[in-house]
């Protein structure tokens, strides 16, 4: 209402500062409704994680402070679970061998797929987004029979990683799509080929470099995904580290080492993103 | 665009690629048998097996069992917790991305909270029922909520915390896309904001913002890890309910339980994504 009547004024000054004058005003209204925002969620984002860090480092006493938790991630052992630091060990070597699965089924497939199969990018691209709609738990129920068939060759959790692609297939196809849909593929492969290059010199020497934004981000969201999942581990009975933060939790209740753990977990995570941020910005910045 | 690409390589490789004696698409193979093992086929299990009694004889009679209500209970309480999580996080994270994108494109606030958005979107594990249990828990630091453990309530909080990031993900885009040119427009021709947004702005980043409403939906359904951190005696959603059938086979005779749970989600979740897609091909519309 207040835009209006300002509006309806102007003509009779007829100045040239009027309007400008009413967005300084509205500026401002949204700058004081920026700061609101950014400090209630800031809040809301920060409270349980500032939670979470200040009960890790919980003395003995109630409102001390002390650095035990912290110090027991390497040594951390209960009865009838394994120690804290192979759950660790064996989740971060999950997370190596997933992105490794991942980029080598992936990136191939889909430059191949661009460049000589064109009919079939439309089934990849459904294919690759059909784990979002298939709810990971549903997933394990009918993995059931195909993980205890495996199981007989007493394998160990690493097997985690057939199922952990498929889980970071949509979050690493969109990732490698937006990379490769910013070059030309098409003009960078001829080129290559009339040079007298072979397709595998194509895709991973011409193609591939060109997309490596894109292939560190999908990277990076593979390792995070791996890094936090709970449901399958758990229910197909392996121990990843998510898992073993649960027993732990359910055999001691609110034991230190869950929270020192689990926010070295997520700080992890979270120097990697912002790490990704930053670079991604940077080569833009530059090209 | 991805027409003229695909008539551009489509005609060219047959002249250079001839030496190949295998067609193109056997590249595709492994690819696609790796989908096939472990995607298409646990789907394909979870369908045959829900329509099977134990004994391994068909039974399309299962599929009623689903409106049992033990059964539908589960369902109810999904459906509760979905709808509470995914409207409150669209609201909250659509205001939260106008807020980002009314800011320097460029700047370090913006930067800060899509990389916050991107880690917290994916941190829905157990990890984040410990800090909601620390925080506002029986233990909590900050108060003690009577009604942390209250279902849908404590829970939804907590779903609420990963919600809203994704919103910002998904709802980002859209918004960058509306231009200071329509607002100025509007606002040439005498509109007030509140008309602008009513219609203009609102009716073209409605469709984006209930696709984020269904993708929050689905979302918030498959999710597990975090409401079983919360509360692990008592199963209130489907998800915990299948959990509980994989570890023992009670409640419902005759029936492959959790492959019938599976099969109510998938159905749930397929809707749900149908209508998801179907808007996003509106909101797209107006964003190119």
């Amino acid at each position: 209402m207040a835009a209006v009547t300002a509006l309806n004024e102007s003509p009779a000054a007829a100045s040239a500062g009027q309007p400008r004058g009413m967005q300084l005003r509205r500026r401002r209204r949204l700058n004081v409704f920026r700061y609101v925002v950014f400090t209630v969620f800031g809040l809301f984002f920060a409270l349980p994680l500032l939670a979470m860090l200040r009960f890790s480092l919980e003395g003995a006493k109630l409102g001390t402070w002390s650095l035990t938790a912290w110090r027991q991630i390497a040594s951390y052992q209960n009865t009838g679970i394994p120690p804290l630091i192979s759950s660790i060990e064996i989740t971060l070597e999950l997370a190596v061998i997933t992105c490794v699965v991942m980029l080598v089924l992936l990136v191939p497939t889909m430059i191949w797929i661009r460049l000589r199969v064109q009919w079939l990018a439309r089934t990849m691209e459904v294919l690759c987004l059909l784990p979002l709609t298939i709810p990971a738990i549903v997933l394990v129920v009918g993995l059931g029979p195909i993980y205890n068939r495996i199981q007989h060759y007493e394998l160990s959790a690493l097997m985690l990683f057939w199922v952990y692609v498929i889980l970071a297939l949509p979050y690493a196809y969109r990732a490698l799509a937006a990379g490769l849909s910013a070059i030309d593929v098409t003009t960078l492969s001829e080129a290559a080929r009339s040079l007298g290059a072979s397709w595998f010199t194509v895709i991973v020497r011409v193609i591939a470099p060109n997309m490596r934004q894109a292939i560190l981000n999908a990277l990076l969201l593979t390792a995070a995904l791996v890094l936090g999942e709970f449901t399958i581990a758990y229910l197909l009975l392996y121990n990843n580290l998510q898992e073993e933060l649960y027993s732990i939790s359910r055999n001691t209740p609110n034991a230190g080492v869950v929270y020192s753990t689990s926010f070295a977990a997520l700080l992890f995570a979270f120097v990697l993103l912002l790490i990704l941020s930053y670079a991604g910005r940077r080569r833009r910045g530059r090209g | 665009m991805a027409a003229a690409a695909t008539s551009e390589t489509g005609a060219r490789p047959s002249r250079a690629g001839r030496r190949l004696a295998a067609p193109a698409w056997v590249g595709t193979v492994p690819f696609l048998a790796y989908v096939a093992v472990f995607l298409l086929l646990p789907t394909g299990i979870v369908v045959v097996d829900s329509l099977k009694n134990p004994n391994g004889a068909w039974a399309f009679s299962n599929v009623t069992e689903l409106g049992n209500p033990l059964v539908r209970g589960y369902f109810i309480g999904s459906f509760k917790l979905c709808v509470l999580s995914s409207v409150s996080g669209a609201v909250l994270g659509a205001i939260l991305a106008y807020a980002i994108a009314s800011g320097n494109p460029d700047g370090t606030v913006r930067r800060l909270y899509i990389a916050v958005s991107g880690v917290l979107a994916q941190f829905g594990g157990v990890t984040l029922a410990f800090a909601f249990l620390v925080l506002i828990g029986p233990i909590g630091l900050l108060i003690h909520a009577s009604w942390y453990f209250d279902f849908p309530w404590g829970i939804g909080l907590i779903y609420t915390y990963f919600q809203v990031p994704l919103m910002v993900l998904v709802f980002l885009p859209a918004i960058d896309g509306v231009k200071v040119q329509w607002r100025e427009a509007s606002e040439n021709l005498g509109a007030s904001a509140w008309q602008y947004w009513r219609y203009v702005g609102g009716p073209l980043l409605m469709p984006a913002f209930l696709g984020g409403l269904l993708l929050l939906f689905a979302n918030a359904l498959s999710a597990f890890a975090t409401i079983q951190a919360w509360e692990n005696q008592i199963a209130y959603i489907v998800p915990q309910q299948i959990s509980t059938a994989l570890s023992s086979e009670v409640g419902l005779s005759n029936v492959n339980v959790a492959d019938l749970l599976a099969l109510g989600m998938v159905i749930m979740v397929a809707i749900v994504m149908t209508g998801y897609a179907l808007l996003q091909r509106r909101a797209a519309r107006w964003l190119r």
